[in-house]
């Protein structure tokens, strides 16, 4: 039977609390239906390159951007697509970029692992693992120096925590005392490797706590609980406390790239890991909450629609013109065409 | 004009160029003492240590967090000690710095001065004396910059700081304490990519750049042929048209470097003038650098590396014959 909105059916749960988590369910799919359209585009052969995907993940993104405003800013990975279509880049031009296209949010010339959209606080995505972590801390002491309110959430994945950047990062925050909320997506694997295996000790967190810096950890695939800590966590740093240190355990449903068939993970895990999807949890805690089974339908078939019409655009959208080869590389001596013998 | 020191005309460049924009600061290992160089000396004490930032030792941060400070709209000097430490870094430089404007398409710049001083100094050994300019010449995003004289390294600081670009500027160890005249001028500013005539002559063109120049300048001085001493300054844009110039008169060109002479950037120079300019040579295009070796610990060892004054007039006198 359908319930109108408005009127909450559960003891818990607010009008509020309806919307928000309406607003997550909405952008947790319209991310799913993203990756679902690269996949297969990228299948096509009309993605190139590598791309990865962060199925399975979207709460992590949904939960946390949902606290920052658009000046604050974040850091990602390779696998960011979800955090940018989440802090609130355009999917059409994300998908021209993929798609290599003319009108692409980096002009084609960065493609999925060096997405940015700078526009949206979204620093840019990075094809080195813990590369991002500097970069956030530095767009952090920046804010300070030039005394701006901002915020920096700097998104990494359990693979980076035995690169030397990310203990310098994290050191860096704490003696500097920088507005940065590191995110920790746990996803168990450094690209085909079981993290455990390879790294020492208790983990990441226990090397940020070691430092001084406040960590906490929930299940990166509630996005309730996502939104509520990470909001909790942003509200402090805005505050004045901080740096602090959240750890999202997730999962990647599919493989490290979309070319990935994934032999390294058990199938009894994988299909374990699907009863955990964040979207349908979400959607049962929806229903739950008294919302419509065909709104959400609703919500779920928007989401496909609008990435399949930004993937049919970018099929068509002509190639960026030759000469943005040469452009945007440096000021002064921009290359000369002098190659090839010239 | 003022007499200094180059290490004090870098300072002089630094405090005016953040007196005059508030998004210039720096940072790097032992800055408030003045830096190991003392090339940093006073400027904590008058901007205070949240703009000359004390920093761990953490190289890759260091230059990472520039890289993010940069991209987010402040203007770094960021003060990476010696160049052969830099390389702890060279992902942050390489992959993030020289790459970022053009992989996001534009959408921000990078506007960090990397200082990183090279060269051999005092016994220094292999892991603190190398001169690795031709490594980011051959990167495209970067700027590559090799002050020679305290008023360059002034104006090419300068320069360098109110650069957009990533800037490398590669300092001389060996010529800190060298002093010459510096304008006083607050606007006085050396133009990147512009070459330095250092000594006209008439027999052969010999380009160098940092310390070298004053070497070639002091073989310019001895008998022999007439050399005509060009300081590139800049190593990339490097002033093609300046050395084009001087060999349309001379027809020898001769390159001296203190860094290996197998693929360094000498080799740039004399390889691009030869497909320029070969048939009108009269000698065959030729470099003078150091063996490709790790440079010694003991100074005769470490001596037997040098380009020597010698032996600039040797292979001038070689070309002209």
């Amino acid at each position: 039977m359908d319930t109108k909105r408005g009127e909450p059916v559960a003891e818990h749960g607010s009008n509020a609390d309806v919307a928000r988590l309406l607003a997550h369910y909405s952008t947790m799919t319209r991310i799913r239906a993203f990756e679902m359209a690269a996949e297969a585009a990228h299948k096509d052969g009309l993605v190139g390159g590598a791309i990865h995907l962060s199925i399975g993940q979207e709460a992590v993104a949904s939960g946390v951007c949902a606290n920052l405003d658009r000046a604050d800013q974040i850091t990602t990975t390779h696998r960011g697509h979800g955090h940018s279509l989440a802090k609130g880049a355009a999917a059409s031009a994300m998908m021209l970029e993929l798609f290599g296209r003319a009108g692409g949010v980096c002009g084609g010339k960065g493609g999925s692992m060096h997405i940015a959209d700078f526009s949206v606080g979204m620093l840019g995505a990075n094809g080195v693992v813990g590369a991002g972590m500097p970069i956030a801390v530095g767009a952090a002491h920046g804010a300070k120096i030039m005394g701006a309110d901002r915020i920096v959430v700097c998104f990494f994945g359990d693979g980076a925590v035995n690169r030397g950047p990310f203990l310098e990062a994290l050191n860096w925050a704490k003696i500097y005392d920088l507005d940065i909320l590191f995110v920790c997506e746990h996803n168990d694997y450094a690209s085909t490797t079981r993290t455990d295996s390879v790294t020492a000790g208790p983990g990441a967190a226990a090397r940020a706590e070691a430092m001084g810096i406040e960590a906490a950890e929930i299940d990166g695939n509630d996005v309730e609980a996502v939104d509520a800590k990470a909001g909790e966590l942003i509200e402090r740093l805005r505050g004045g406390e901080g740096p602090f240190f959240l750890t999202a355990r997730t999962y990647r449903l599919m493989g490290h790239t979309a070319a990935d068939p994934g032999a390294y993970r058990t199938r009894e895990e994988v299909a374990a890991a699907w009863q955990g999807d964040p979207i349908p949890r979400a959607a049962a805690r929806l229903t739950e909450l008294g919302v419509a089974e065909s709104e959400l339908s609703a919500i779920g078939e928007q989401a496909s629609a609008e990435m399949a019409e930004a993937a049919a655009r970018a099929a068509e959208a002509p190639a960026p013109d030759l000469a943005q080869a040469f452009s945007d590389i440096q000021d002064i001596g921009a290359p000369s065409h002098r190659g090839v013998g010239a | 004009m003022s007499r200094l020191s180059y290490a004090e005309a870098s300072t002089q460049a630094v405090a005016e160029e953040m007196a005059r924009d508030p998004r210039v600061w720096a940072l790097g290992e032992d800055l408030g003492r003045g830096g190991v160089f003392g090339q940093y000396k006073g400027l904590q004490e008058r901007f205070g240590a949240d703009r000359i930032v004390d920093t761990p030792i953490s190289e890759a941060t260091i230059m990472g967090a520039g890289v993010g400070a940069a991209l987010t709209g402040t203007r770094p000097i960021v003060e990476m000690r010696f160049s052969d430490f830099a390389l702890c870094a060279v992902d942050e430089l390489v992959n993030q710095a020289a790459k970022a404007r053009f992989m996001f398409g534009g959408q921000a710049k990078v506007p960090l001065v990397a200082r990183q001083p090279i060269g051999m100094w005092r016994s220094s050994a292999a892991q603190h004396s190398q001169s690795l300019e031709a490594w980011y010449a051959h990167v495209p995003g970067l700027v590559v910059v090799c002050p020679a004289t305290p008023a360059d390294n002034k104006g090419l600081l300068k320069a360098a700081i109110r650069a957009d670009d990533p800037v490398v500027y590669m300092e001389h160890k060996d010529l800190w304490p060298f002093e010459d005249e510096v304008p006083e001028d607050e606007d006085f500013i050396v133009p990147l990519g512009q070459a330095r005539m250092a000594r006209e002559g008439a027999d052969v063109t010999v380009v160098a750049w940092s310390k070298m120049v004053h070497i070639a300048l002091a073989a310019a001085e001895g008998d022999g042929p007439s050399l005509e001493v060009i300081d590139l300054r800049t190593l990339w844009p490097w002033d093609e048209e300046a050395v084009a110039r001087s060999l349309a008169k001379t027809g020898r060109l001769l390159v001296a470097q203190e860094a290996v002479r197998a693929v360094g950037f000498g080799a740039e120079v004399v390889a691009t003038m030869a497909e320029r300019m070969g048939r009108e040579l009269k000698a065959p295009v030729r470099r003078l650098g150091a063996p490709r070796a790790p440079i010694g610990y003991a100074k005769p060892l470490e001596d037997l590396l040098r380009v020597t004054a010698e032996d600039i007039r040797a292979a001038a006198a070689e070309m002209c014959s």
